[in-house]
């Protein structure tokens, strides 16, 4: 043993020619801190001085390093608060993100004693481990590097099991955890990567042995954060995204073509005014998008492992809480849509069940009107959902409908029978898109024929009025070509998009031009909708056998009608204002090969959708008093 | 076990008014947010409650919010370990330091070396962290064994407790009751030996 050992104090951090086993480095650190309450600190502000060696390290110092940590584990029960203020100072402001990992084995030792030793001390610790969910700014840039991607496994895994162990030790360590959790989340404005870790660190505590106690906070706070990112992301910023991509220059160039510019308030702002919004809604769309990609991949795991039916309980009561009553919500939705994906069975059900009953029982009217838009946009674009649900459901709709309207005399009131509306619409957009593969199948095609639509739709309440006239349209057409029923009196709706009653029942919210499920707009998690999504385009219509030819045409007309009130932003008014013939339209509008309503041109570089018939884009009306 | 006891409570739970119909809910829920928190009041922590309303009158505070407030008797099962207080717990960590035990599956303990009392010795044996005592081979004390430890103090925040091995009747507990019926039954065993003599 080296006898060299200690002429003073300072002997022992010298490791040179001295051997000195765990329990003397443990005795001299004990010593150490016995004695800054008797006056005399110099070993201890060297004990502090070796903590807060960084950069690159030396052999020595990173052995002299690990040791003086296990020698600090060893002394734990001599620390005191008051006294070694700074020595725990010191231990917590250290990032594991700067060490190798046998120091951050050595400094999770610590940590762990620390929080088993004394319960003062279990709040700093699990904030210091938390904190390390996120590495130190001088870290981020080396993220995306394969150094960066090793240290940062190595940091997560510790700190997960680090904090694994201290709630074995104390078990009601998770009480707390939470709540630093919540408090260190980085806010929306933070950085993409750095969101993106928090989130996936979140997620993570939620499929580990702690998730039994805490999973459900986790998948809530990172639900509440998906919606406040959505909502960040402004309607306008879709269109310019959409938009300016292809056409921005030419749209300046309209811009001074055209006088009427009411509506487009973009006329008047400068270039890199514009530049800089879309810019904004691009950052806020591309975190949002990251967020849910990692959240869709937990997802996934989950299901690998059995655990997506607990995880969609948890889901279904932030949606419920947050997301059906968010007006603007835009994509949040689809993480309700993925995980429905991932277990058609039984969540694909149980959601629409839900969402039934939140419009036949609930209690206030817009989350009523909220959740059946739901529900028809969900029965509708959800490829696993098989015809007999959405039979059955359309059928509780029916029968609810049906229902409300025996009580009522005459009289159209789109307020007052808002609900009412909202459930006929409903009904006929489920059927637009589904129609055809339920007559298809006899024993369904019997059930459909077999409900009092005819009846419901010609009852003197005439939802057949009310409702948006795209979708009656379409929906009359189709009925007409199943032979379900036909309506003497003949709907002339000018190939309106909407109408001023359709507006009433909408109200300000706009609930009678709510698909909260139409394709989503951020490129990353599409792919993972995709597959299990119902685009129109792909929709067979009843009449599609019989009139191949004219539809096309008649496809290019309505669409184009059914869309002049979304061109009327960017072109402001053309086809009012110039008398334009609509197929002349059509044709220079293909010519810019730009349907702004149609973004998913935009989004997926050159992948063409045939122009959507219906109004199949998730927009606010601009109110089109001069159609 | 000491520590243990059950109380009887006259209590009042204030209820906001949107929870009118379902008043029993809000109760249960009300009462479960009390549970496993050192509560002053109460002088412990309480583990469980079972609840019988009085009355289904309730008085409405009158103020911004109009909670109601109903009487109820609750019993309660609290936690209230003292210094000088003998508990039970799992070992759940054993280092040359320190034992780190759990009572209750929810309260933390330690117990540092300078409070174990020097019989036991610390050894590795087969890579198994163990506790061995010198003068009985049976006595040790393994993760997982159950012990009886002395209350020395409580930090009521976290519920974390500080305990000690130095009294003779703190250590396994197995081997605690084993070995006091094997004195027992000597010592019961003696004294009939003495009683046959004596005849």
């Amino acid at each position: 043993m080296g006898v060299e050992l200690v002429h003073g104090r300072e002997g022992y951090l010298e490791m040179e020619d001295v051997n000195f086993s765990d329990s003397d480095l443990a005795y001299h650190v004990k010593d150490a801190l016995k004695s800054v309450s008797l006056g005399d600190s110099d070993s201890y502000n060297q004990l502090i001085g070796v903590l807060h060696q960084n950069g690159r390290l030396s052999p020595d110092d990173l052995a002299l390093l690990v040791t003086s940590l296990k020698a600090i584990s060893g002394a734990i029960s001599y620390v005191d608060i008051v006294h070694h203020e700074s020595l725990l100072t010191s231990i917590f402001n250290m990032s594991m993100w700067d060490y190798r990992p046998e120091v951050m084995d050595a400094l999770v030792e610590v940590i762990i004693s620390l929080a088993a030793s004394n319960g003062k001390y279990v709040d700093s610790c699990l904030d210091m481990l938390v904190s390390n969910f996120l590495p130190p700014r001088s870290f981020s840039r080396l993220l995306s590097e394969p150094i960066g991607i090793r240290r940062k496994d190595q940091v997560l895994c510790r700190v997960h099991s680090a904090l694994k162990d201290i709630a074995d030790l104390v078990p009601l360590a998770p009480l707390r955890l939470w709540r630093i959790i919540i408090q260190r989340m980085p806010n929306t404005f933070s950085m993409e990567p750095l969101i993106s870790i928090y989130v996936e660190n979140m997620l993570r505590l939620e499929s580990s042995p702690l998730g039994e106690l805490l999973g459900s906070m986790m998948l809530m706070a990172v639900m509440d954060r998906l919606v406040e990112l959505d909502v960040e992301i402004e309607w306008d910023d879709i269109l310019q995204e959409d938009s300016n991509k292809g056409i921005f220059d030419m749209e300046l160039e309209n811009v001074e073509d055209f006088t009427d510019d009411d509506d487009n308030n973009d006329d008047e702002l400068p270039k890199d005014t514009l530049n800089r919004k879309r810019l904004g809604g691009n950052l806020v769309a591309e975190k949002l998008d990251s967020l849910m990609v990692i959240t869709f991949e937990h997802l996934k795991s989950c299901a690998n492992g059995g655990r997506l039916v607990e995880v969609f309980e948890i889901l279904r009561q932030s949606f419920r809480v947050t997301v059906l009553n968010a007006y603007k919500s835009k994509f949040a939705q689809f993480v309700m849509f993925y995980t429905c994906s991932l277990d058609p069975e039984y969540c694909g059900v149980k959601f629409s069940e839900f969402l039934l009953d939140m419009f036949v029982d609930g209690i206030y009217p817009l989350t009523r009107m909220s959740a059946v838009a739901y529900l028809a946009s969900y029965l509708s674009r959800g490829k696993f959902l098989s015809a007999s649900l959405v039979l059955n459901i359309l059928k509780s709709l029916v029968d609810w409908c049906v229902e409300y309207c025996q009580n009522q005399d005459g009289d159209i009131s789109p307020k007052a029978h808002r609900i009412f509306y909202a459930g006929c619409q409903a009904v006929m957009y489920v059927l637009c898109f589904r129609m055809r593969s339920i007559m298809e199948i006899p024993r369904l095609k019997a059930q459909l024929l077999l409900m009092p639509l005819e009846s419901l739709l010609r009852h003197p309440l005439t939802p057949l009025k009310v409702c948006l006239p795209s979708i009656v349209d379409e929906f009359l057409r189709q009925a007409k070509a199943a032979h379900l029923f036909t309506v003497s009196e003949t709907f002339i709706f000018d190939d309106l998009l909407e109408s001023e009653y359709s507006r009433a029942f909408g109200g300000m919210e706009r609930l009678d031009m709510f698909f909260p499920f139409d394709p989503c707009l951020l490129k990353k998690c599409d792919s993972y909708i995709r597959p299990n999504f119902v685009y129109w385009s792909m929709v067979r219509a009843t009449y599609d056998n019989e009139e191949e030819c004219s539809s096309d045409e008649g496809f290019d007309e309505v669409s184009m009608d059914g869309n002049v009130d979304n061109n009327e932003d960017l072109l402001s008014n053309c086809s009012e204002g110039n008398d334009l013939d609509l197929d002349e339209f059509d044709n220079s509008l293909n010519k810019m090969s730009i349907t702004p309503k149609d973004p998913l041109r935009f989004s997926f570089g050159g992948r063409f959708e045939a122009p959507t018939r219906m109004p199949s884009i998730l927009r606010p009306s601009t109110s089109p008093e001069s159609l | 076990m000491e520590g243990l006891k059950v109380s009887d409570a006259n209590l009042v739970v204030f209820i906001h008014p949107s929870k009118a119909n379902k008043v029993p809910q809000a109760i249960l829920c009300e009462l479960s947010s009390l549970l496993f928190k050192f509560n002053e009041k109460f002088e412990g922590v309480p583990l469980a409650y079972e609840v019988n309303i009085q009355s289904e009158y309730a008085k409405i505070l009158s103020g911004l919010h109009p909670y109601f407030g109903v009487r109820l008797k609750a019993t309660l099962l609290l936690f209230s370990p003292k210094p000088d207080m003998l508990l039970e717990g799992k070992v759940v960590k054993l280092a040359q330091e320190s034992v780190h035990v759990v009572v209750l599956g929810f309260s933390s303990a330690i117990i540092i070396e300078e409070d174990i009392r020097d019989e036991f010795k610390y050894k590795i044996r087969h890579g198994e962290k163990v506790y061995k005592s010198k003068h009985h081979k049976r006595h040790a004390i393994k993760v997982g064994t159950m012990i009886r430890f002395l209350v020395k103090s409580l930090d009521e925040e976290i519920l974390h407790i500080s305990g000690s091995l130095i009294p003779v009747n703190t250590g396994s507990i197995r081997w605690l009751e084993k070995h006091s019926r094997d004195e027992s039954q000597a010592r019961s065993g003696r004294s009939n030996k003495d009683r046959k003599r004596k005849r």
